[in-house]
Order: C-alpha cells, then structure tokens, then sequence
C-alpha cells in the first residue's frame, strides 16, 4: 500500500508541475459554467424589430408604444415597404417587421376589423415562432383593452405552472449537463493520454518491472484525475448555488456519491481508451470521438434526443452520460431520493464494471506478451 | 588572432538571469580543422554553440563566424553553417529523397546541383535501395550519417555538430567520423562537441569547457602532455573534477 | 519565394503521406454534416401530454382532439389525480400535465368562465416556454372556435377586433436543418483549421526539427507562410466538401453568390490559422495544445450564436462574441446561403476579419521567437 501512495505522489508531481495543463483542467468548468449559467439563454429579449406603419394614426402609434416598451422587442427602424424589410433582414439588423395595415384605427372603428401582418426572419425557426407569438400576445392585450373590460363569453382561463424551474432558467438544463461533460472529459481524455504517453515513452515498462503489481502502477495514474475531478464537481456545484443560484433539492450526499461513481465510470473509460491506444494522438482523437462527440449529442442537454432519428435514440442508450445527466437532473433539480434513480445508477454500475473487467483483461494479455 | 580564422571569440559571455552560462570564452578556430569541444553535461557547451550558429543573442563579447558579427549578421551566418543538433532533426514522415530536397530547396540549392549532390551522398552512403523510404525506417546510425550529410548539403565552409554520436554503436561511431574527417580534409571546419574521450583523439584541436569557461586548450598531445595522463579521459576527469556545478548537484 | 514552395510543398508531402490525414479531411465534414444536423432539431415537437380529467364531458374531449391535432402534442397518458402524473414527470416521461377540474364544462356554460391548470415540466427552460406557448395558443384557437359555434353571429361580431397574420421569410417550412447546416460548415472549418495548425506548428518543436529550421537561413515569416498556405488551401477544399454534402443531402443552395462564401473563408481562414500559430507559441507539446485549443474552441463555438441568439446574451458576453470570430462566420455564413445577402450585407465583418487576422498573425509572429 505504501508503494501504492508513493506512486501516487509521482503522479501528483507531475500533474503540479505542468501549470498550464492544471490551469485548463480546474478553470474549465468553471468557464463553462459562467457561459452556460449567464450567457447562453434561450430566452429572447431585447429583439430588434422593424415597424411598417402604414396607418400613421392615433391607434397604430399607441401599439408601436406597447411594443417599444415590452423587454421582448427593441425598435431600431421604421420601414416603408416589404423590400426595405427584405434589405433589413438581409443585413440583419431585425428579425421581426410588423405590418400594420392602413386606415388601422379607422377600420377598427367602423369595421370593428383591422389587420398587422408579422413578418419574422424565418433562419432560425425557434426564435421566429417566439418572436411572432411574443408580437401576438402584446397585440392581444392591446385588443382586450379595446373591448374595455366588456368579458369575453365562454373563456377558457389556462393557470400554467412551470414545475421545477419557475423562473425558467437554462441554467437548471446546463449544470447538470456541463459535470457530465467536464467529469468525463477530465477524467477519460487524461487518463487515457497519460497512460500512453508513458507507454510511449518506453517509461511503462520500467514501471512495470518494479516490485507494485501492475495492475496498481495503472490505477495509481488515475489517482490525481480523480482528486481533480472531485474539485471540479466541488466547484460547479458551488458556483451554480451562489452564482447562478440553482438550488441543490435533494440529497447531497446522494448527488456527491453518484458523481463519484461517474468519475470512476469516466475512468473506467480512460482505462479502456489507453489498453487499445498505441500513440497520444491516437489516445486524445479516440477520446474526442469516441466519447466526447457522442456525450455532447447524446447526453439530452444540447441536443433533444426526442427529436432524433430512431437509430441515434437507440444509440443514446449506450452514452453513460445520459444515465448520469439523468441522475443529478432528478436530484439536483426535481429533488427526488435514490428510489427514482437506482435504475439509472444500476446501468452506470454495470457498464463501469464491464469496462473495468476488460481492460484489465487486456492489460493482463498485455503483460503475458511483453 | 589569425584573421584567416573562421570561428574568432573573445570574452563571449551568455546570462540568463543570475545564472552564467557561458563564462568569457575566448578561442580561434582555422579553417578546415576539426575543433572538439568537449565538456559535461550542464557545462555550456549547448549555449555556447546556439550562440555562434546566430540563434541566441550573447550577453556580452565578440564573436565572428566566417568574418559575420553573430550580433547583427546572425542571418549570414546562417547561410554559410550547417547544424545538426543531439536529438534527430529529419523528418521521419518523409522519404530520404523528399528530406534532401526540402533541405537543399530552404538552403537555395537549385535542381540541378540538388540532383548533383543527392546522387553523390546516395553514392557515399550507400544507400540507393532505401532512397525512396521514410526516414523513420532507416536504422538510428543511417539517419544519423543521414543527418550529416544533409546538414552539410550546401557545402557550407563550417559546420556545427553537438552531440552527433548519441546512442550509436561503436562501429556506426567510426564510420561517421570517417566521414567527418573526409568532410574536414575537403576544407570544411567542424566544430563538434562530444562526451566520447576516444572521438577528442580524430580532433585537431580539443577545448574542455567546464562551469562555463574555457579551461584547456590545445592538440591531444598537449594536453595530455601538459596533464600527465595517459589519456583524453583522465585529463578530462582532472579537469572536470574542479567543478562546482556538478559538484553541488 | 522559392522557399515558401519549398515548405509548402514539404507540408504536403507530410500530409498525404499519413492515410489518417486524408481520412479526416474527407470523412470529418462527411460525419458531422451527416450527424450533427439530425441531432441538433430544436424545433419543439412531440411534446408529451398528461391529461387529469375530473370532468369527463364531451367538451374536455373536444379540447383534447384540438390539442392533439396540431400534431406537436401528444396525448401518452390518462391519470385519475396530479400525484400520479407528477410521477411521469420525475421519470421525463411527460412535459405537460393538464388537470381538468369538475364541472369545468358546466361552469363554462353558466359563469361564462372555466380554468384549467396547465403544468409544464421546466427543467429545460426553452422547451418548457415554447411548449407552454404553443398549447397556450391552442387553447386560444379552440376558446376562439367554440364562442363562434355556440354565439349567434350578429351577437358577436359587434367587437373590434385585430386580425393578426405571420409569415415567416427565409425558412417558410421552418426547417431546422437549413438552419444549423450553414452554421456546422463554419464549426467544421475552424477545427480543420485553428486544430490542424497548431498542432501542425508544435509537433516540430517536439520532434526538434523547428532547430534546424531555425539555424537555416530560412525567414521567420517565409516558414510560417509556408506552413499556412497548405492549410489554408486545405480548409478550401473541407469548405466545398462541406457544400457540396449540404447540397447532396439538405438540398441547402446557398440563395446568395457562392463566391461571396468563398471570398469570406479566405479571410476567415487566416484568422483561425493565426489564433492556431498562437496557441502554438504558448504551449510545447500536442496534449497542451490539444487542451488549450479545445479550451477556447468551446467557449468560441457556444458564444457564436450557432445554438443560441446572440441578443439574448448579457452585455459582458456580447462584447465577448465581438471578439469571436466563429460568431462573424456563422451570421455571415447564414445570411448569405439563407437570404442571399449581397456583399455590401457583409462587407463590414469582411473588414472585421481582416483586421483580427493582421493582429492575430502579428501577434503570432511576435511570439515566435526565432531568437531569444
């Protein structure tokens, strides 16, 4: 066990020494989660529209003032004809043009009937359909203010409760998304490229040679990456409850053992990753391919897995990373104990004990030959 | 100093920090002489080489190399050495062939003295059947003489070797001097460092460097004269033993 | 001149001689296009839908048929109370729970007034706002239909009433693929480039073959111009690959000049080469250079906009994405396949690129030092 520590300590030695690399390893999820928590939302505001107002009357002016003063829209240009919206879009200075019809107040007066046409910059389809159903609602009220309190018949009055995450924060998606993420990334790729390189460096054998058995002068490589991804569960965590004020709803200690086991799963894969691998490169494009491609399509918390083809669904069920995302979105942020998840944690289990047994077989083999 | 001298030192120092390097060093080296500059490990020698060949800048000193300042001529310099370094500087992704036309092509050769000068050291290598491999198939004391020779393709009047027998047996050792004395009685200067006392003796001159400065100069003979030895080997421990760099490590 | 050829050309011997290289060049672009674009659909559809129906009258089953019948809400589960179906919830195994209460038909005929409760399962913020939006929609739809069906007409029609009409420009079939394919070219050719480069740059420095550049007469900028021209040419080539697989697949024509594609690349690609030389000046093996540009590739790929709207970012975080190139080429990529802008659309962010491109290879040169 002492020869163990002492190996161990090496590994720490070199891990301290190179600064750059310790920097990346601990400052990565902490940028990640600075950009996932504050910059990346789905939540549309501040949209620079344009305005065609062909009535130029009391009514049309009093909507352009709704619209102006909703945190949704920002209006940067007043517009005459649909050929100066296209211009507009194709610079890209708005992404919505509202049309309003001439004569608005008159023909709303004598008609009871009056038209806006909202032309949305269709690229992206997500913020189209949100910009247009934002412009809808403003437009709604407008009109129920008209009506001057005269009730509607017959109305149906939807309460909607956003569970989980009222305020609907992205940030309760990204968190449990970015440790799945930076665990397996730290823990696989570095892993798997320190083993390697000591086996290209011809140093293995050296090691191998001294009175530890080999398979611990292995494992005691995964040592450091493994206090380091401890750290970096540590400071996520920390940073999403006081920073981005995500709360933690259920158990932490739960929340704690399951990353753990996910680090060892992460492992487990670095190991596998380095018995196959001859060369780092070959070591760090099996790791970005292998795992951290499929982790980011497949874990559910950048891609919807709903919407794919059936045969990448399939597919997705093999990712260890679902599982985990799965995992910390149920206790994290739903707040539910280990009877929802014992699934979930069964499947890490298995998969990590399955990558455990054939890499040491490998290894083993590995030894018999050399 | 002879002005006909190829290599002209005096006093060159390097720093880095508090640490000196290279401690006033002063030494000539004529024309077509092998000039064996030998020292421990951590002696120097590397710093001193870097600064002659115009990729370090002295800290303080004069030195010309083939009648350029290395302080504002450095690219002339350049142009008129060759280099070959300890660690294998060829690119092994390539074929023998593709190596020599990219080093002759950076060094200005034009095609047909590159075809010239392919043939000749295919010729003296003997190595036509492997022309056309990489690099990285060729046993470590080829490429090492392959290295040389490509080091040496544009006929410069100096060359600078450090450390070009690392790690090879002693046969392939022989033959490599055989072919730097062949080079040297062409008229090229070949300055080499080396931590083989039996390579000092295919020297004209040897130089033993030690914590930085230059400690004995001379022929072989003299020095071993002047030390009393038997041999380059105990001269260089007598001398090596004053040192305090190797000492405190 | 002569030995820019001559490095460009030693560049190319190197790359083709490796089978994996010309693997990557060609089947890179062929995977991520294929793949990427099939899993990045974020169009909010099969949404799943839990009904609590205390009621069970004919018009909670009619409001249901209108829900369903949009074809984005489905109907998986019936449950008799909210404890039963927050479960489905836990389990992700539905998005939205609508809980009828008693009488709610009854008190829509009498008190002219019914609520509903609508719960949506909101860890993902986006799908739960778009989902609530649509059935909210829906359920204005349906308000809409049953008051004309029960009111006589002449009673009803005497409200103002504004009529509001959509069109969606560019992407009327708002299709998702058009959209993040254009985007994924850029992501593709930035790897290709800023990855390839630096590591490109640092494998000579481990190998120590840059000593022996650096003790020729080679010049600084002739062996670092030399080194980008291939990749430069090579990040051409991925870019037509590219268009070539979303024209073979997606049916994406770009709708603008093609040239103008091109003509933004070129600069592009210089700035992405630059910021890889860079890195390769910092760091001095692969794995670091491997880490330290994956580092900044992330942050550069999710400030870009290509996942999410740039205007929907904090103040600190747009200026961020000024200084991210990734940000410019995709917009620019967008705008041009997508809408056809002309180059007086683009020509600012052209003088944007050229800018970052002379400060980032001055940077670089700088850094590289050829003397210390």
């Amino acid at each position: 066990m002492r020869q163990f520590w002492i190996f161990v300590r090496k590994e720490l030695w070199h891990i301290l020494r190179d600064r750059q690399t310790l920097f990346v390893l601990i400052g990565m999820p902490v940028a990640q989660i600075l950009i996932f928590g504050f910059a990346l939302s789905n939540e549309v505001k501040n949209s620079k529209i344009a305005i065609v107002d062909h009535a130029r009357d009391n009514a049309s002016g009093e909507l352009i003032n709704r619209l102006e003063s909703s945190k949704y829209f920002e209006i940067t240009d007043f517009l005459n004809s649909d050929h100066e919206i296209e211009k507009a879009f194709k610079k890209g200075s708005v992404r919505l043009a509202v049309v309003i019809a001439p004569h608005f107040e008159e023909s709303l007066k004598h008609e009871n009937k009056s038209s806006i046409q909202l032309i949305a910059d269709g690229t992206d389809p997500n913020v189209g359909t949100t910009l247009v159903s934002y412009a809808s609602a403003i437009i709604g009220d407008y009109q129920n203010e008209l009506l001057q309190n005269t009730k509607l018949p017959y109305t149906i009055k939807p309460e909607i409760r956003m569970i989980y995450n009222e305020q609907l924060k992205a940030s309760y998606n990204y968190v449990p998304g970015v440790m799945a993420m930076v665990l397996l990334l730290v823990c696989s790729l570095m892993t798997s490229v320190a083993i390697v390189r000591e086996k290209e460096l011809g140093m293995m054998e050296v090691l191998l040679v001294s009175p530890l058995n080999p398979f611990f002068v292995v494992i005691s490589k995964t040592v450091p990456y493994l206090i380091i991804s401890i750290i970096n569960v540590v400071s996520i965590l920390l940073l999403s409850y006081f920073v981005l004020e995500v709360p933690i709803k259920g158990s932490l200690m739960l929340l704690f053992a399951e990353s753990i086991l996910f680090i060892v799963t992460s492992l487990s894969l670095g190991l596998f990753i380095s018995s196959n691998a001859k060369t780092q490169t070959a070591a760090m494009f099996g790791t970005l391919i292998g795992l951290f491609m499929p982790t980011l399509l497949f874990s559910g918390f950048m891609f919807p897995i709903d919407n794919m083809p059936v045969p990448m669904q399939v597919i997705s069920n093999i990712i260890p990373s679902k599982w985990f995302f799965i995992i910390v979105k149920s206790v994290m942020i739903k707040g539910l104990g280990f009877a929802s998840i014992w699934k979930e944690t069964l499947i890490l289990l298995a998969f990590t004990s399955f990558m455990i047994f054939v890499s040491v077989k490998k290894f083993n083999k590995r030894l018999e030959i050399a | 100093m002879n002005p006909d001298n190829i290599i002209k030192v005096e006093k060159l120092t390097k720093r880095f920090g508090e640490f000196v390097a290279v401690d006033q060093i002063s030494m000539d080296v004529g024309r077509g002489q092998i000039f064996g500059f030998l020292g421990a490990n951590g002696a120097g020698k590397t710093t001193a080489i870097k600064m002659l060949s115009g990729l370090l800048q002295p800290t303080a000193g004069k030195a010309m190399v083939n009648g350029f300042d290395v302080y504002t001529e450095p690219e002339k310099i350049k142009r008129n050495i060759g280099y070959m370094s300890q660690r294998f500087s060829l690119y092994d992704d390539l074929t023998v062939v593709e190596n020599m036309k990219f080093y002759g092509g950076i060094y200005g050769l034009n095609n047909k003295e590159l075809k010239i000068k392919t043939e000749e050291i295919i010729q003296l290598l003997h190595i036509g059947d492997f022309k056309d491999k990489l690099v990285r198939s060729l046993p470590l004391g080829w490429k090492q003489k392959l290295a040389f020779s490509i080091s040496i393709l544009h006929n410069p009047p100096l060359v600078f070797l450090d450390e070009p027998t690392g790690g090879v047996d002693p046969i392939t050792r022989r033959e490599f001097w055989e072919l730097i004395t062949q080079s040297a009685n062409g008229g090229m200067t070949v300055f080499v460092t080396t931590h083989y006392m039996d390579e000092a003796e295919y020297c004209d001159i040897v130089s033993i460097m030690v914590d930085g400065r230059i400690e004995a100069m001379g022929s072989t003979r003299e020095l071993k004269t002047k030390y009393k030895a038997e041999d380059m080997e105990s001269v260089f421990v007598t001398l090596a033993r004053k040192s305090k760099r190797a000492n405190q490590e | 001149m002569r030995n820019i050829i001559t490095i460009v050309r030693k560049e190319f011997a190197q790359f083709f001689r490796d089978k994996a290289n010309i693997r990557m060049l060609l089947v890179m672009p062929v995977i991520q296009l294929l793949i990427l674009p099939l899993a990045a659909d974020y169009e909010v559809k099969n949404i799943k839908l839990a009904l609590i129906d205390h009621d069970h009258s004919p018009g909670v089953n009619q409001m249901i048929q209108k829900i369903t019948s949009s074809g984005y809400i489905h109907l998986v589960a019936y449950e008799s109370d909210y404890k039963d179906a927050l479960r489905l919830f836990e389990q992700d195994k539905a998005d939205i729970m609508i809980e009828v209460p008693p009488q709610f038909e009854e008190n829509l005929i009498r008190n002219n007034e019914a609520s509903i409760s609508v719960s949506v399962n909101a860890v993902n913020g986006a799908r739960a706002s778009i989902g609530g939006q649509y059935l909210q929609k829906i359920l204005q739809d349906y308000n809409m239909d049953i008051r004309l069906k029960w009111i006589q007409f002449p009673r009803f029609n005497p409200i103002p009433l504004v009529q509001v009409e959509s069109a969606y420009w560019f992407n009327p079939h708002m299709n998702y693929k058009q959209f993040m394919v254009p985007g994924i070219l850029v992501i593709l050719l930035t790897m290709v480039g800023a990855n390839m480069s630096a590591l490109n740059f640092v494998k000579e420095k481990e190998l120590g073959t840059i000593e022996q550049i650096n003790v020729s007469p080679i010049q600084k900028h002739e062996f670092i111009i030399g080194k980008l021209i291939p990749f430069w040419i090579m990040g051409q080539v991925v870019l037509s690959i590219g268009l070539l697989i979303a024209y073979l697949v997606y049916g994406v024509v770009p709708v603008g000049n093609i040239g103008l594609i091109y003509l933004f690349s070129s600069f592009y690609l210089l700035v992405v080469l630059a910021f890889g030389l860079l890195i390769s000046t910092f760091v001095q093996t692969q794995q670091q250079t491997m880490l330290v540009s994956f580092f900044f590739m992330m942050i550069f790929i999710l400030l870009s906009g290509l996942y999410t709207m740039i205007d929907s970012m904090p103040a600190w975080a747009q200026m961020i994405t000024k200084l991210d190139p990734i940000a410019y080429f995709v917009r620019v990529n967008r705008m041009v396949i997508m809408k056809g802008s002309g180059l007086s659309d683009i020509l600012p962010d052209i003088g944007i690129m050229i800018c970052m491109a002379s400060a980032l290879i001055s940077w670089a040169v700088w850094n590289y030092h050829k003397r210390s």
